[in-house]
């Protein structure tokens, strides 16, 4: 099995396993409907993120402020419903460009390593959502019915967050793998220095990817805030690692240069898949669940540094 | 367009805050030659080649690159005139493809998407046309350096370059490698491309080059064809001083007491050591010579603990000893300089002094406690000693030249005092200059009694310095010569014996 981890699709092998191993011992409460949908519904959110962080870390970056840019975006769609549903969701898409760029700046002009970066950018954008809060939960106007449809509504009998998920992740596969910028994620993490001499443009492209990631969180925060019917500025606090260890999990390289969005859609289905058996089982502590997945990124790193190791 | 000259650059001046660094240089390649530029470490050959390549924007002059005025500011629009720099160090992305690394940011496409297909098809053909078959699909890394740096030239042939800049491209090569670099170099210039090219080796300049351009200082000494200058005169002008105890110094054999430190027999390790034995008496230099991966530096990390031998035996000074880490060698009066400074060698964020004493913490610190004066005075007699150039001894160590920085690998090496000192390529990528003084100090270490066992591929190096050499092949001795019988030829014959073919020299 380690073997074939190692050929590139041991993310998606595991997946199968995770579904075909509880459809024998759960047997139809697993293969519910409503059940199914419920995984994949939950998997949406930090799945968008995931998607542009998988670009950011592709880079050998990382972007800590995307739990932060959820609550901001939230609560801000929750304040707007009042008055337009259509800035309720345009004015947060704009602010997560702007966290984005900003992220960007600070690390291509300022050469702030981006740990440190999006550090700062994450206690300033959570900051300013607990301030035009007041640390209180907003609610979503009552007739904003369009702007509940986001979160709640279903297309053809599928959830529309799983809808616009899927969609994402196409035009990324597709931008990652087909378009220059796309390689030259790749090339940036492999190698910066080289890929500046190649001609690359270094920095648009890195700025270019935390804006994406940026518009990828304010797109979560506004899924979450149709789903909760309120903004919360405490909410998608612990998204960033959620979706780091996604990211991790699927096989994308913290180093850098490696990984695709293929992936880390499977990193996303581990972890929910996993949480769901635990769900499932009932007896078992959630808190548990943490221990797990703590254990399972563990062990995809060391798998990953020992086919490094060996192809050296 | 009808101009003999691809390249031409006039009164070029660069200052650096206020150093100048280039002083009114002229500088022209005509096309479809091989032009070599010469001059030591900080003549100015790197900035000239970045004002040429758009990293750096010049203070004074033009450039005119066939027939037009460029002001390149960037590498990208370098490369869109047709000007390709390949570097020292490969700049390509280990992580992607062979034929991704040749195509970047010039993909092939349809319909706005990258055309796969079509890339792996084109970048097949490029290789083939250079004599290469190789699998485009899987990545870089998975090629030696040689496959690296041949994928690096398909790629500036692919942009359509009219002139190739290789920075000391071979200087990573071992000689089989160096001669297919050089038929692909004669490839290019019988279609017109122009070669601009640099490297320490003078055998390769005079190989391969048509014309040479010597910078000194950051002025132009000036411009040769290749054919009117003899080895002598062209170090002499690179110098600016009479070379000919550099290139001609003559070795001299000494006579040596039959006392031995080192006596290694039949070791074995893995499939690179296959039985190799070797002596080295007190006070002596013996030479190691051999390709690339005869075993010379798998020895050497065997002989230092690094790696460990499966079995054979290894006396010194008549104990029989077998250390599991080079600590333990340390502490035995062994000192092991590698052949790779900037990844074995030096800290590069630490400074001269700190450089020079962290392996010899013990003698500079009390409980763990270091004695920054005591570091510091032992980092000034060094200095001094071994003539580092450096503004001070609280200077940065990446800020020293390569030559210098090696200095100061040898200067914490001695320091500890050691018995004998394993030297492995240690003027490699070096200029003519540095070299020569650090020659002069492996024979002052040796008369103070110091053995030393020298690990090169420049086999005149070897000649030179041993009193002694041992020539490996295929991870076996192949012969040993000594006194008289030591020269280039024997060197050569003894590796080439059998089935193997040498290149270069």
């Amino acid at each position: 099995m380690i073997r074939a981890k190692l050929k590139g699709n041991g993310a998606w092998l595991a997946v199968a396993i995770l579904v075909i191993i509880p459809a024998i011992v759960f047997k139809e409460k697993f293969f519910s409907l409503t059940n199914l949908l419920n995984v994949l519904r939950q998997s949406s959110m930090i799945g968008l993120i995931s998607i542009g962080m998988t670009c950011v870390i592709i880079t050998a970056g990382i972007d800590l402020s995307v739990g932060a840019t959820v609550a901001l975006s939230a609560v801000i769609a929750a304040m707007l419903t009042s008055r337009s549903i259509v800035l309720a969701i345009f004015i947060p898409l704009v602010i997560g460009v702007t966290i984005g760029l900003i992220n960007g700046v600070i690390i291509t002009k300022l050469k702030v390593v981006p740990f440190i970066a999006t550090l700062a950018v994450q206690m300033a954008v959570r900051g300013i959502a607990y301030i035009i809060t007041d640390l209180k939960s907003v609610a979503v106007a009552e007739d904003a019915l369009p702007f509940i449809f986001i979160g709640r509504g279903y297309l053809f009998g599928i959830p529309v967050p799983i809808i616009i998920l899927v969609i994402a992740a196409v035009i990324m596969i597709m931008t990652c793998k087909r378009t220059t910028f796309g390689r030259s994620l790749y090339a940036i993490g492999g190698n910066e220095d080289a890929a500046r001499k190649m001609g690359l443009r270094v920095d648009r492209n890195i700025i270019l990817v935390y804006i994406l990631t940026g518009l990828f969180s304010a797109l979560a925060g506004i899924i979450l805030c149709s789903r909760l019917g309120a903004g919360q500025p405490v909410s998608g606090s612990g998204w960033e690692m959620d979706s780091i260890s996604s990211v991790a999990i699927g096989g994308t390289l913290l180093t850098g240069g490696v990984g695709s969005i293929e992936k880390t859609m499977a990193g996303i289905l581990i972890t929910t898949l996993i949480g769901n058996i635990i769900n499932l089982q009932g007896d078992i502590n959630s808190y548990v669940q943490k221990i797990i997945m703590g254990a399972i990124v563990l062990v995809v790193i060391l798998v990953q540094k020992r086919t490094m190791e060996k192809e050296n | 367009m009808d101009n003999e000259y691809i390249l031409e650059m006039k009164g070029i001046t660069k200052q650096f805050s206020n150093v100048e660094v280039l002083h009114q240089v002229d500088f022209k390649i005509k096309k479809g030659e091989v032009h070599a530029l010469m001059g030591e470490n900080g003549a100015g050959k790197s900035t000239l080649i970045k004002i040429l390549t758009g990293v750096y924007t010049k203070d004074a002059g033009q450039v005119f690159f066939n027939g037009e005025e460029i002001h390149p500011s960037s590498t990208l629009e370098a490369q869109q005139l047709g000007i390709s720099p390949i570097y020292q160090e490969i700049s390509l992305i280990p992580q992607l493809s062979v034929a991704e690394n040749i195509f970047i940011s010039r993909e092939i496409k349809k319909k706005g998407f990258i055309d796969w297909k079509e890339i792996y098809k084109k970048a097949e053909e490029i290789l083939k046309d250079l004599g290469i078959n190789i699998d485009v699909r899987k990545p870089l890394r998975s090629y030696g350096t040689a496959i690296q740096q041949m994928v690096a030239i398909a790629r500036s042939i692919m942009i359509n370059s009219k002139m190739v800049i290789m920075d000391e491209a071979t200087s990573s090569l071992d000689d089989d490698e160096v001669q297919i670099l050089f038929n692909i170099i004669r490839k290019l210039k019988s279609q017109g491309i122009s070669i601009l090219f640099i490297s320490h080796r003078l055998p390769e300049i005079f190989e391969i080059s048509d014309s040479i351009t010597i910078l000194k200082d950051g002025s132009l000494v000036g411009e040769y064809p290749t054919s009117s200058l003899s080895r002598t005169e062209l170090v002499s002008k690179m110098i600016g001083r009479n070379a000919e105890d550099v290139v001609n110094y003559k070795r001299t054999n000494r006579q040596i007491k039959d006392e031995y430190y080192l006596r290694a027999k039949s070791i074995k390790s893995g499939v690179k050591l296959r039985g190799i034995n070797l002596d080295i008496r007190k006070g002596e230099v013996v030479g190691l010579a051999g390709l690339l991966g005869a075993g010379r530096t798998e020895l050497a990390r065997v002989l230092f603990g690094i790696d460990h031998k499966d079995s054979g035996s290894i006396e010194i000074n008549g104990k029989e000893i077998s250390f599991k880490l080079p600590r333990e060698a340390i502490k035995y009066g062994i000192a092991f300089c590698s052949e790779d400074r900037k990844v074995e060698g030096i800290i590069p964020n630490m400074t001269v002094a700190e450089n020079l004493c962290i392996t010899n913490m013990k003698k500079v610190s009390y409980f763990g406690v270091i004695n920054k004066r005591k570091c510091s005075s032992i980092a000034e007699e060094f200095v001094k000693k071994l003539r580092i150039k450096t503004p001070s001894i609280a200077q940065n160590i990446k800020n020293l030249s390569g030559g210098n920085q090696q200095k100061v690998i040898l200067a914490r090496w001695l320091s500890m005092e050691p018995d004998f000192i394993i030297l492995d390529e240690p003027t490699r990528g070096i200029d003519v200059g540095a070299k020569k003084e650090i020659e002069d100090l492996i024979r002052q270490m040796s008369s103070q009694g110091i053995s030393i066992l020298l690990i090169s591929s420049e086999f005149e190096e070897l000649v030179r310095n041993c009193d002694r050499i041992v020539v490996l092949r295929d991870g076996m001795n192949a012969g040993i010569l000594d006194g008289n019988d030591i020269s280039e030829d024997k060197i050569m014959n003894l590796i080439a014996n059998g089935n193997m073919a040498v290149g270069g020299n």
